[in-house]
């Protein structure tokens, strides 16, 4: 670390200060910018970060392999000073505003600051007609501070802010049109949901540096080997499990999934940026992170596949049957990161990494597209009320096109590459996930082109006062999605020959922890790969039937399905049983907690008071009335007792006073006469 | 000598007389009128005892200016209420009773005591030119006090004229 | 000259009446005459042992009276005018506002 970095390496901690900067120009004088200059400060500040990025990344390429880390702490931020380790040693607790690029935060930092510059600029066509424009840009530049910070940061309490930074920010984007009831409920759900992963995630960050330590990652690895920790220790397993309790509530994964649907309220831009291509993803990254830890848990490892798998084929399930084209898409978007975990769980790290990258390129290019239908139709978000729109917005429909083909693991779209090779690695560990990962996938392919026939072709559903203003989007949102439906195309071919996979070797197995997929034979890496290619032609097909040859057998399996269907198309009631088992139970413990403060704290506890209170005052009150008004009222009595016969004369009359002058003289005389007489 | 006692009897009478009706008259003016004749009647008293010049003064002062005050001050305050009105107030009987009272204990002292106070009659039978006697001794053996009083009645006409002004 | 027991009476007399005028009288302007008349009581006194003296002091005496008289007359009504521009009453038992 002492060797003089390169200019970007040295200077990776400006690349989220550009957004940050962005975005604190849109707080402070933001409203009175107008349109062109808010979007020109966003984009372009985007714009220099994804500069910065390519250039620390080719600087990282440059590095010799192997060494391909560069940590730049600028100063130590939470030096909290000495504690015990639950091994008895004392350390001392260290928190650095520190960033490092290595080559999983490199991949990171491409995709976030691409997808995220094509999606800014895509957004300055989809929000032109919206109010609060700077606010918007605003957020989206804090949200990619957030997410630069979260990919970046060198220990786990930074990536904790960035954690929290995206949360806040998918908050506020979600509820962006706050009037809506709907929009601002779903962002406190998303909110209150992903604090329940992140009490997990923090209680794993305490564990981690009560057990080793250290939080700095660089520091994780080494730590683990000098701490000589058992594979499986049931410490390191708690962490590991916490740490993917975090992870299931940011990356919606089983069971804290439900807030990421609820989601879909927000502008579609932001379902892309946050809820498709990157911020869902922050638990795959974060588990991908502290691997070292994973490794050396293989009861956490499987839990994370099977949870994988399982959201995987339950979210594939009820994406099948959804009419809004946004919560198709939403649904899909779990079943992608159940993929992603499931490669995490298999200790594929890097198959789930790659997945997450083509994943961020065609789920980000689906959700823009149909953004982009969306705005054609004038804000319909039903798929039943579509249909034929194919002629009409051709630029969509082709990159549309592109992308389901990519996410229907097509080949030699990216899609293609990143799943086989998730499957193959799932075939190695267990041929029970690989079948689950295999019906999903022909689950996703079916599903995908169901809303892509149901969209584009057959007939027209559209109402008569939309049909004639459908239109194709300008081209600042044109451009990104033909950018990103290259992307899908090409992004996967780094991955052929294992390229990907060796360049992230440094960070996925140099921990110096044991491998864990040893004992697992070798996959018939071809006939697996041809089996899911058929399933997905056989799912594609299966949709050409439903929505373009038949449409009436749909209805009829429909029909016939009953009771599954409807508990299907019920999301499996699991929003009515999480209301049921948690929300109402909350609710009531709120109600009692809050009959506890009305009845006791303020019954007796503040109500009490101040009766004693004003029981003391009564006193001193009855003290004040009778004992000292009292004393000063007997004083007064007294004196006006003693002066009431003198009162009585005085009663203004001077008539009297001259009566009582002469009984004054009659007195005086008399005493005389009295006098005269007893001296004779 | 008989002139003297039937001209002393003449203005005592008179004199006692006028104060009793003044004293019971509803109106004010009747009083007033009976208030002149007592004072004139007590001018012929101090005519009576050779006090020429205060006869005068008597009759000039009390009678020419004072009373005329007087009337014209009855003039000014409204009469006719006070001619409806209750002319004695509550404690009369009580008051002229304790009146009547004093005037007996007087006489009682007097005449108790009529040796201590050594009283004679008459001894000069003539008094000398009694205008130059008082000027010669007010303007000598009291002219300060004379000059007090003076100062008592310039105080005393300022005040009135304050007393009087509508607005002090 | 007659003896001075009776002019002693005879102003004894004068200043009983003076006395109960002032005493009984709700007028207060007559209640002023009955103090003129009580003043020439005095002076009927004052005269009489001049008289008897053969001396013109107590006529001095009279006329410091006479004065006093003068000024107690006019400062008096003076008095009663400014009292009834503010109440309209002669009655001396109605003004009663000064006591206590």
């Amino acid at each position: 670390m002492n060797a003089v970095l390169p200019f970007f390496l040295d200077h990776i901690w400006l690349i989220p200060m550009f957004p940050l900067a962005g975005a604190a120009l849109m707080f402070f004088i933001g409203r009175r910018l107008s349109n062109a200059a808010a979007s020109a400060i966003c984009v372009g500040s985007v714009g220099v970060s994804f500069v910065f990025a390519l250039g620390a990344f080719f600087q990282l390429l440059g590095m010799p392999e192997g060494q391909r880390v560069a940590e730049k702490i600028l100063f130590e931020w939470v030096p909290a000073g000495p504690y015990h380790m639950t091994s008895g040693s004392v350390t001392s607790f260290v928190a650095d505003w520190g960033f490092l690029l290595d080559p999983l935060s490199a991949v990171m930092i491409l995709v976030v600051t691409g997808v995220g510059l094509l999606i800014h600029i895509y957004s300055t066509g989809y929000m032109a007609n919206e109010g609060g424009f700077y606010r918007f840009f605003g957020y989206l530049n804090l949200f990619m501070f957030s997410m630069l910070m979260l990919v970046l940061a060198n220990n786990l309490l930074l990536l904790f802010v960035g954690w929290e930074g995206v949360g806040t920010c998918s908050y506020l984007l979600i509820g962006f049109w706050f009037k809506k009831k709907a929009a601002s409920d779903a962002g406190k759900k998303a909110f209150i949901v992903n604090r329940v992963g992140d009490a997990g995630f923090l209680l794993g960050i305490f564990l981690t540096s009560a057990l080793l330590g250290t939080i700095r990652f660089t520091e994780i690895g080494p730590a683990l080997v000098t701490a000589h920790i058992a594979i499986g220790a049931p410490l390191i397993t708690a962490i590991a499990l916490l740490f993917f309790w975090g992870a299931t509530g940011k990356s919606a994964q089983i069971p804290l999934y439900v807030w990421l649907p609820d989601a879909m309220e927000g502008p579609t831009p932001v379902s892309a940026l946050i809820h498709a291509a990157t911020m869902v993803t922050a638990g795959v990254y974060m588990v991908t992170r502290s691997n070292a830890i994973f490794q050396l848990s293989p009861l956490a490892m499987s839990v994370v596949a099977i949870v994988g798998a399982a959201t995987a084929i339950f979210a594939a399930s009820i994406g099948v049957v959804q009419n809004d084209i946004k919560k198709v898409l939403a649904y899909s978007t779990i079943s992608q990161l159940g993929y992603m975990f499931l490669g995490c769980g298999v200790g594929a790290f890097t198959a789930g990494i790659f997945h997450l990258m083509t994943h961020a390129f065609f789920k980000g290019l689906l959700f823009l597209a149909a953004g982009s239908v969306i705005h054609a139709m004038s804000g319909e978000q039903d798929m039943t009320k579509m249909g034929a729109l194919a002629k009409k917005i051709p630029t969509t429909y082709r990159t549309m096109l592109v992308a389901t083909l990519a996410i229907a693991g097509i080949p030699p779209l990216a899609g293609f590459f990143s799943k086989d090779e998730i499957l193959e690695k799932a075939f190695e560990r267990s041929p029970a996930l690989w079948v689950v990962g295999w019906i999903t996938a022909g689950m996703t392919a079916f599903y995908m082109f169901r809303l892509l026939f149901m969209t584009f072709h057959g007939e027209s559903h559209v109402d008569h006062d939309v049909e004639h203003h459908i239109h194709e989007s300008p081209s600042a949102m044109t451009i990104p999605l033909t950018i990103l439906a290259v992307l899908s195309i090409i992004g996967g071919w780094i991955g052929i020959g294992g390229r990907f996979e060796k360049f992230l070797e440094p960070v996925t197995a140099s921990m110096g922890a044991p491998e864990i997929a040893a004992e697992a034979g070798k996959a018939p890496a071809l006939l697996l790969m041809a089996a899911s290619v058929l399933l997905a032609l056989g799912g594609i097909w299966l949709a050409w039937m439903l929505y373009i040859k038949r449409t009436d057998l749909a209805a009829a399996v429909r029909r016939n399905a009953g009771a599954l269907y409807d508990l299907v198309a019920h999301k499996y009631y699991i929003d009515e049983i999480y209301d049921a088992m948690f929300l109402n139970r909350s609710k009531d413990l709120g109600s009692s907690l809050g009959m506890f403060d009305a009845k006791i704290i303020d019954g007796l506890g503040v109500n009490g008071a101040a009766w004693l209170t004003r029981a003391i005052s009564l006193v001193s009150m009855w003290w004040d009335t009778w004992i000292v008004d009292g004393s000063v009222r007997l004083g007064a009595f007294l004196v006006e007792l003693a002066s009431f016969p003198i009162r009585l004369i005085q009663d203004g009359e001077m008539q009297e006073y001259m009566l009582i002058i002469v009984i004054g003289l009659i007195g005086f005389l008399g005493y005389t006469v009295y006098l005269l007489h007893w001296m004779r | 000598m008989m002139l003297d006692s039937i001209l002393f009897y003449f203005f005592a009478a008179l004199a006692v007389g006028s104060a009793i009706l003044m004293v019971t008259r509803r109106n004010a003016v009747h009083s007033a009128v009976f208030l002149i004749s007592t004072l004139l009647a007590i001018a012929g008293i101090f005519l009576q005892l050779q006090a020429e010049f205060l006869f005068v003064v008597q009759i000039i002062l009390y009678v020419g200016g004072i009373m005329v005050l007087f009337v014209f001050v009855i003039m000014l305050v409204n009469l006719d209420v006070a001619v409806r009105q209750m002319k004695f107030n509550r404690q009369s009987w009580v008051a002229g009773l304790l009146a009547l009272v004093l005037g007996g204990l007087a006489v009682v002292v007097y005449r108790s005591g009529g040796g201590a106070f050594n009283l004679m009659g008459a001894p000069a039978t003539t008094m000398p030119p009694n205008a130059e006697q008082v000027g010669t001794v007010l303007f000598q053996k009291y002219f300060l006090p004379f000059e007090i009083a003076s100062i008592l009645l310039l105080v005393a006409m300022i005040g009135a004229v304050v007393m009087a002004k509508r607005k002090i | 000259m007659l003896p001075v027991s009776h002019y002693i009476y005879l102003s004894l007399a004068l200043f009983i009446i003076g006395v109960i005028g002032v005493l009984t009288r709700r007028n207060v302007i007559i209640i002023l005459m009955s103090i003129e008349l009580i003043l020439n009581a005095v002076n009927i006194n004052l005269m009489a042992f001049s008289r008897m003296w053969g001396s013109v002091d107590g006529q001095i005496f009279a006329i410091f009276i006479i004065t006093d008289a003068a000024a107690e007359a006019a400062v008096g009504l003076g008095i009663i005018i400014a009292f009834f521009r503010n109440r309209p009453t002669v009655l001396a038992d109605e003004m009663d506002l000064l006591k206590w």
